[in-house]
């Protein structure tokens, strides 16, 4: 792998780009594979790249039944944060932070992880609380947590109207929140997984499991079957599909999550802003657009198209807590597949089926967790067994109720 | 001179009526009728923009919605809209627009620095630098936000209002040209519900900007006007379709008064938006003219050549005297025509080699010099353009040779085929097919989305003759409004004449990058097909160079399609080369998905009238107003408005809370209860599902006592609690938390509807229909007595019971029952007399000292008693265990909801966080509600954390701090002392108590 | 943005009602005799089928009742709406 820099930008512009190498090559499948990951979004690419740079497993293919990228990966609002309430999702999220915070210069290509603060907006005594318990929470974790009164709200967002029907009472602030370029994530991972010998094998759709003696062996696929000696399967949207395969079910359901950008503006609002009370949250992103994120619709839908209100409802009270909105104006809208869990927490877990191990559930919150989640999810592959960060997040939680219910404490798409 | 490019006469504007405006803080002058756009040209104003990335020099490109480079900052204060496309502008008098993205100015703008390095800045260079030192990021990031954005945001609240509406109709037609007025009035005459919606501001589509055809001209002017005198046609202009959703749910945005100018719509909206069902959709939206990608193609005067016709046509502007009109089809023929008619000289280079004989010999009638199998290599002007150089075009379309010519010219209108507009096809989840004969993607109405029935007809279906569109668009009216099960009307056919029957696009040769002496990207010259966010043709083969081969990796990282236009213009051509580099065919490649709206849409219209005051309602109890006449300050909760507390003069929050809370447990308080969740519950099987509902019994609960229950969800975790009475035999009154009602009925109706619909049990909200009043306190017997005809002995009236009597004189319900612990009757009266309850108890509760007392004082005085607040003390991991609450689950009963979950190995544990109360060694220091108490104190995080505090006070009964908390096996820590780390770093300690602070044995409630 | 057809009502607008996941689950009736396994599976575990999924909505902004529906998850066509306890209607020939 060629490596970027700006020598190097420089020294191809002087032969007009001609000599930059594919970032990724497109290989034919191999008849088998040490490992097989289904799914080439960030979570799968990033799980393969770990694989071969961590774990000594190179002998691995991603499969991706689109482009690279094209799931929630590509569709999300970038937003990376580690403010989680209990101890389970700290591990696993702080763990994400931790490498975002290096990634760029890991892969060598620039995710623009941009750690500009992530607030969270309390509206009620009943806000305050929660926020109450979740700071005091994550301080105690050791990650970075501050409370903010709303006159430091106001100095940190001053288009904010404090006095709208969602009275601002305080704020929750992560500095080392912030975004990150999300299609650079995928780009990134896929280029180095390759340079370390991954096979990321597009347009190459899973279309069923073997298994033999309760062991997969290998996947069929739009391409023909691809030998494995393990498989894990990264399909976010389409886990239950996955497992249908595999002959089991998973605690999971699928729901559109929509989302929206603003014409770009010159910048007004530097931080990410959340609001649990509203159920939006919105950055801007370097092009100046404002990023929008809804709530998710409560039906099961791969449709990719979520119902119309939800944008009315999201739309309203962010043009009340910025009025300046009002007169900007909505470019696009597009809707995701979440895969929600009861706990809202993630899924990373051996299954019934020896050597297939999922990574699912991540709802509305996957993309900041890209890192964590791969770097954790190799090693567990890697090693057989669900390592110390992972494990919490077993399937087998369902049965003995040892729950991570972020979702009961703060119900929010996060 | 003044409107030095208007023409003396023709166009659609009215020149007795001349408007004052500024651009860049110049004035002109343009008349009714114009554009921003069409007053600018006329006035010879051709630099109006910069770009996005490379800070080139842009100008018009279009006449319509299209355009990429034309973006304005609109007026100026709270009037300000940025990104405002020019040719969307109709002008009035004194409009004020200025460029944007530019700095010191338009003409001599800094950012342009750019455009000299771009050779360094190709598609997703920042993808590969700015990554050393890693600390350095946010500091270039600074810079890069500075330099993006186009446009300003306002910085004063929006003044104007905005409406929202709902419509149904029968057949929807979505644009008002020949095929979508044909539609229309096919489908009307009958009683069908008919609507007929256009972004323009008058009617007739592509007409408006072509030559005038009398015969069409006519045919449009009478459709129109039948159409709006019938009245079950609704006519929206100036309206454009956003959003196709499923089951044909369109949403669009009409332009109410933005044409009249800031503060001029008087009480009309602003825009208004529409939310329309419609039976059937009849989408007649037309195409969209593509540039040919060349050399330098971006320079302004550079514009398509339908926009050039519709400024000579429609607004009476010959943009310059010397034009030259390149082209791959037949359609830029009518362009040489219409400016060779307007006097200007014309020069036609036509890329293909072989034209028909009837096109040359129009040309030479009209003394226009026609280069065939020509191209333009080059570009001379950067502000402007000066002249061309045409070159010879080699057979395949890739290279240049041979004898070059120079012409001179201001204009050069261009034309590299038409893209029907399938966006409102492609969002109702329709697939598309590509034409050959046409270039380009029209709908398969084979694969159209089922529940989105419809038909594309006109231009976006590719049929271009006027005729076609009729014929097409009368026949999917007809077949629309049958569907709806009425009778079509016939359409009349204008008289027929050549135009009808004129597709404009004979023999298109597609020439996807015109080829200049260098290869792509290698010579001086840039060759954009994506103008705003300045995307060439040497970017997308680097992308696919670089393996971004996917259209959607293409759009992505070269941002082609990605502006503020949303790749009208340029998503064709950008995968068109795409195929050619990849060899494939252009299906292949595919689309990227098209997304609403349609056009950018005001975020202030989505939310229509919803906004400030009648944003969201709020829920007021009957007693409302005597709280805001006793000074209350209110919480939110849920909608409800609740009195917080009531301070005196002078008092702070903590001041009227300790007042209030004393007051309780010293005199006689009275809360405002009635926004507790009421549910009237009958039925034979009543009692039976109560005992599935709640954790405990309730088959032996006499007539008339009441019962504190706890419902569980599935998981066996607590999600809501309250009273339920028993008021007859199958007949019994629940109350909920406030915030609950709404969740604990339909969890009733749930289990009744889809697990027991046998049970013989109906529910039915109360909660409006009664107003009550919580009267706590010792005093709370002797003033009720002084109201009541009711026998208020402990004996006849015991704690937990309930008697119905007279209050005040009104009939009334009593519930002896306390949240406080003190002697306590919650008083409920029909809703009506609430506040005649509220002040008679005001009047009678003097001699007693009688407060009101807000949801803060009740806070205080449950957890005093160690009542808990669901959803503040407990969080849905919580069971009745964990509250040591065993003492309401039943052990009897063979089941119950989330019983069985009790048993599973976490849930079952022993050491789980259970229920505490908390007394700190310090008693003036009141514990953070969600402070941690944790296993040890160390220097700094992380430490372990094995409890928190869930409700914490300072209390005047007590005459100290105390807290409620969760604790990890805390129910056997009674005694201990534990550690609680705040986020100061301070460490606290806190005595671990039984949570029950007042009154254990229950004395004063039963007093 | 769905029209569902209510089965006491008639055609209305989507956001007259609220869905709540799949349908047909029975609530066990011998709950202590359940493994944990069969219980988490009551519980928690959805087919949740790219396809034609039968689940249940509530006109809550209407009768208030509960009815079943069958839905194409892939395309949102609804094939059929139907009343609790009514038999469940056959999977339709073209589902998309």
């Amino acid at each position: 792998m060629k490596a970027y820099s700006l020598f190097s930008l420089a020294r191809n512009a002087m032969s007009y780009h001609r000599n930059w190498q594919r970032a990724w090559r497109s290989p034919d499948p191999k008849k088998h594979y040490d490992v097989v990951i289904i799914g080439g979004g960030g979570h799968g690419l990033a799980t393969a790249y770990y694989l071969a740079t961590q774990c000594g497993i190179s002998n691995v293919a991603v499969l991706e039944k689109g482009w690279l990228g094209g799931g929630n990966t590509g569709r999300n609002t970038t937003i990376v944060r580690s403010n989680y309430l209990l101890d389970a999702s700290a591990g696993m999220y702080e763990h994400a932070v931790k490498l975002w915070e290096g990634l760029s210069q890991e892969l060598n290509y620039n995710v623009m992880f941009s750690q500009r603060g992530l607030l969270h907006l309390a509206h009620s005594v009943h806000d305050m609380q929660e926020i109450g318990r979740r700071g005091n929470a994550i301080h105690l974790n050791g990650i970075d947590s501050e409370f903010l009164t709303p006159a430091q709200v106001k100095e940190m967002l001053p288009i904010i109207n404090l006095d709208c029907h969602y009275p601002v009472m305080g704020g929750l602030l992560q500095r080392r929140g912030g975004t990150a370029r999300h299609d650079a994530v995928a780009w990134g991972y896929a280029r180095g997984a390759d340079a370390a010998g991954v096979d990321i094998i597009q347009n190459c759709e899973v279309t069923g499991m073997r298994i033999e003696n309760n062991q997969v062996v290998g996947v069929d696929t739009s391409r023909g079957f691809i030998g494995a000696g393990k498989v894990g399967s990264v399909a976010a949207g389409h886990s239950s599909v996955i497992a249908e395969m595999a002959g089991f079910k998973l605690p999971i359901e699928c729901y559109p999550l929509q989302a929206l950008v603003s014409e770009p503006v010159k910048p007004i609002i530097d931080c990410v802003v959340m609001s649990n009370g509203i159920h939006v949250y919105v950055s801007q992103s370097d092009k100046g657009e404002l990023v929008v994120g809804a709530g998710s619709d409560a039906y099961n839908s791969y449709s990719q198209r979520g119902s119309y209100d939800f944008i009315e409802h999201t739309v309203g009270p962010l043009c009340e807590l910025f009025p300046l909105f009002s007169r900007l104006r909505m470019l696009r809208q597009w809707a995701g597949i979440v895969d929600v869990t009861v706990d809202r927490s993630p899924i990373l877990s051996k299954t019934s089926v020896k050597n297939l191990f999922f990574n699912c559930g991540w709802g509305t919150g996957g993309f900041k967790a890209t890192p964590g989640s791969g770097h954790a999810f190799a090693h567990s592959i890697a090693a057989g067994e669900m390592n110390a960060i992972a494990a919490p997040f077993s399937i087998d939680r369902f049965n003995t109720g040892a729950l991570i219910d972020e979702g009961a404490a703060a119900a929010v798409a996060h | 001179m003044s409107q030095s490019c208007r023409l003396d006469s023709g166009g659609r504007i009215d020149r007795s009526k001349v408007l004052q405006f500024t651009f860049d803080g110049k004035s002109y002058t343009g008349f009714k009728g114009d554009t921003l756009a069409s007053a600018l040209l006329a006035n010879g104003v051709k630099l109006l923009g910069r770009s996005f990335k490379y800070h080139r020099p842009r100008g018009l490109i279009a006449a319509g919605s299209e355009e990429p480079n034309a973006l304005m900052q609109l007026e100026n204060g709270a009037y300000t809209e940025p990104n405002t496309r020019a040719t969307c502008i109709e002008l009035y008098d004194g409009l004020v627009a200025n460029s944007q993205n530019r700095w010191p100015s338009l003409g001599f703008d800094v950012g342009a620095i750019n455009s000299s390095v771009a050779r360094f800045l190709p598609a997703g260079f920042y993808y590969k630098t700015f990554m050393w030192p890693a600390s350095m990021w946010m500091t270039y990031e600074k810079f890069i936000r500075k330099a993006a954005g186009l446009g300003v945001s306002p910085t004063e609240p929006d003044p104007d209002v905005y409406h929202s509406r709902y419509a149904t109709c029968d057949v929807l037609v979505i644009g008002g040209g020949p095929a979508g007025l044909a539609a229309a009035t096919a489908a009307a005459g009958s009683d069908a519900r008919v609507m007929l919606i256009d972004e323009q501001s008058e009617f007739g589509g592509s007409t408006l900007g072509a030559a005038a055809v009398p015969e069409v001209a006519s045919w449009v002017a009478a459709s129109t006007a039948a159409l709006a005198a019938n009245n079950n046609v609704t006519l929206l202009p100036r309206t454009t379709v956003t959003g196709y959703f499923d089951y044909n749910y369109l949403t669009a945005v009409e332009k109410v008064t933005d044409h009249l100018g800031p503060g001029n719509g008087g009480t009309a909206p602003r825009q208004r938006f529409w939310k329309i069902r419609a039976s059937r959709v009849v989408i007649a939206a037309g195409s969209i003219e593509r540039p040919l990608v060349f050399a330098d193609n971006d320079r302004p005067g550079i514009m398509l050549a339908n926009a050039v016709s519709t400024y000579i046509n429609r607004f009476g502007v010959l943009p310059d005297q010397n034009i030259v009109v390149f082209t791959n089809n037949d359609s830029a023929y009518r362009t040489a025509v219409d400016a060779a008619r307007s006097g200007a000289t014309v020069t036609m280079v036509d890329t293909r080699a072989e034209v028909s004989a009837e096109l040359t010999r129009v040309l030479q009638q009209h003394k226009v010099k026609q280069f065939t199998g020509h191209a333009i290599s080059s570009v001379q002007g950067t502000k402007g353009v000066k002249a061309v150089r045409i070159m010879p075009l080699s057979a395949d379309g890739k290279s240049l040779q041979g004898q070059a010519w120079e012409i001179n010219c201001g204009i050069v209108a261009n034309s590299g085929g038409w893209t029907p507009s399938v966006h409102m096809f492609s969002q109702s989840g329709g697939k598309l097919q590509y034409d050959n004969s046409i270039e380009g993607f029209v709908p398969d109405p084979a694969k159209a989305k089922r529940i989105n029935p419809g038909f594309s007809v006109g231009a976006c279906n590719g049929s271009f003759a006027t005729g076609d569109c009729i014929a097409e668009g009368a026949q999917a009216g007809r077949q629309a409004v049958e569907a709806c099960g009425f009778v079509a009307s016939d359409v009349a056919m204008p008289e027929l004449t050549d135009a009808l029957n004129d597709t404009g696009m004979g023999g298109i040769a597609a020439l996807w990058l015109v080829p200049t002496v260098h290869p792509v990207g290698e010579g001086p010259a840039k060759h954009f097909h994506d103008f705003q966010n300045d995307v060439t043709a040497a970017d997308i083969h680097l992308a696919a160079r670089e393996g971004y081969l996917s259209v959607e990796h293409l759009k992505r990282y070269t941002t082609t399609g990605m502006a503020t236009d949303q790749g009208k213009t340029s998503n064709l051509n950008a995968l068109a080369i795409m195929a050619e580099i990849r060899g494939a065919q252009i299906p292949e490649v595919g689309t990227t998905t098209f997304r609403p709206p349609f056009t950018p849409l005001t975020f202030g219209a989505i939310g229509g009238q919803e906004s400030k005051d009648l944003f969201l309602q709020e829920r007021h109890t009957p007693m409302h107003q005597c709280h805001v006449q006793n000074n209350a300050v209110f919480e939110d909760v849920g909608d409800w408005k609740r009195p917080w507390y009531f301070p005196h003069s002078g008092e702070d929050m903590h001041a009227a809370v300790q007042r209030e809370t004393l007051s309780v447990r010293t005199d006689v308080g009275m809360l405002d209860a009635s926004t507790l969740g009421k549910i009237d519950i009958q039925g034979a099987d009543a009692a039976e599902f109560l005992e599935m509902i709640y954790t405990n019994n309730w088959k032996k609960l006499a007539i008339g006592n009441c019962r504190y229950g706890l419902m569980l969800n599935e998981h066996g975790m607590i999600f809501d609690d309250g009273v339920t009475t028993r008021l007859g035999e199958h007949h019994y009154h629940m109350t909920t938390t406030s915030g609950g009602a709404a969740r604990v009925l339909n969890w009733l109706e749930e289990w009744l509807q889809t697990e027991w619909p046998e049970k013989q049990v109906y529910c039915t909200s109360v909660t409006e229909q009664w107003a009550v009043v919580a009267l706590n306190g010792p005093k709370a017997r002797d003033l009720l007595a002084t109201l009541s005809d009711i026998d208020l002995s402990k004996e006849a009236f015991p704690f937990m019971s309930m008697r119905e009597g007279q209050v005040a004189g009104i009939p009334a319900r009593v519930y002896r029952i306390s949240f406080t612990g003190e002697l306590a009757y919650e008083i409920n009266v029909p809703a009506r007399f609430g506040r005649q309850l509220w002040e008679t108890l005001q009047e009678a509760g003097k001699p007693f000292n009688l407060c009101h007392y807000g949801t803060e004082a009740m806070h205080v005085l449950r957890a005093e008693k160690g009542f808990i607040i669901v959803g503040q003390d407990t969080d849905g991991t919580v069971t009745p265990a964990d509250m040591d609450m065993d003492w309401i689950v039943s052990k009897t009963k063979p089941d119950f909801l989330g019983k069985r979950s009790f048993l599973r190995s976490d849930t079952a544990r022993d050491d789980r966080q259970q229920l505490v109360g908390l007394l700190t060694t310090d008693p003036t220091v009141v514990l953070m509600e969600g402070a941690h108490i944790v296993q040890e104190i160390k220097d700094a995080p992380p430490m372990t954390t094995i409890g928190r505090v869930t409700s914490s006070y300072m209390s005047p009964n007590l005459e100290r701090s105390f807290a409620l908390g969760m604790l990890k096996n805390g129910l056997a820590r009674k005694g201990e002392t534990v550690q609680l780390s705040l986020m100061n770093g301070d460490a606290v300690e806190a005595l671990v108590t039984d949570p029950v602070f007042i009154d254990k044995e229950g004395v004063r409630v039963r007093g | 943005m769905f029209i569902i057809t209510c089965p006491y009502c008639g055609d209305r607008d989507q956001t007259e009602f609220t869905c709540h996941g799949e349908a047909h689950i029975a609530r066990p009736l011998n709950t202590e005799s359940l493994s944990d396994e069969e219980w988490g599976d009551y519980v928690f575990f959805r087919q949740n089928p790219k396809g034609m999924h039968r689940e249940r909505w509530v006109h809550a902004h209407g009768c208030r009742r509960w009815f079943n529906a069958l839905r194409n998850t892939v395309s949102d066509e609804i094939f059929a709406t139907y009343k609790v306890g009514d038999a469940r209607p056959p999977l339709p020939e073209n589902p998309s």
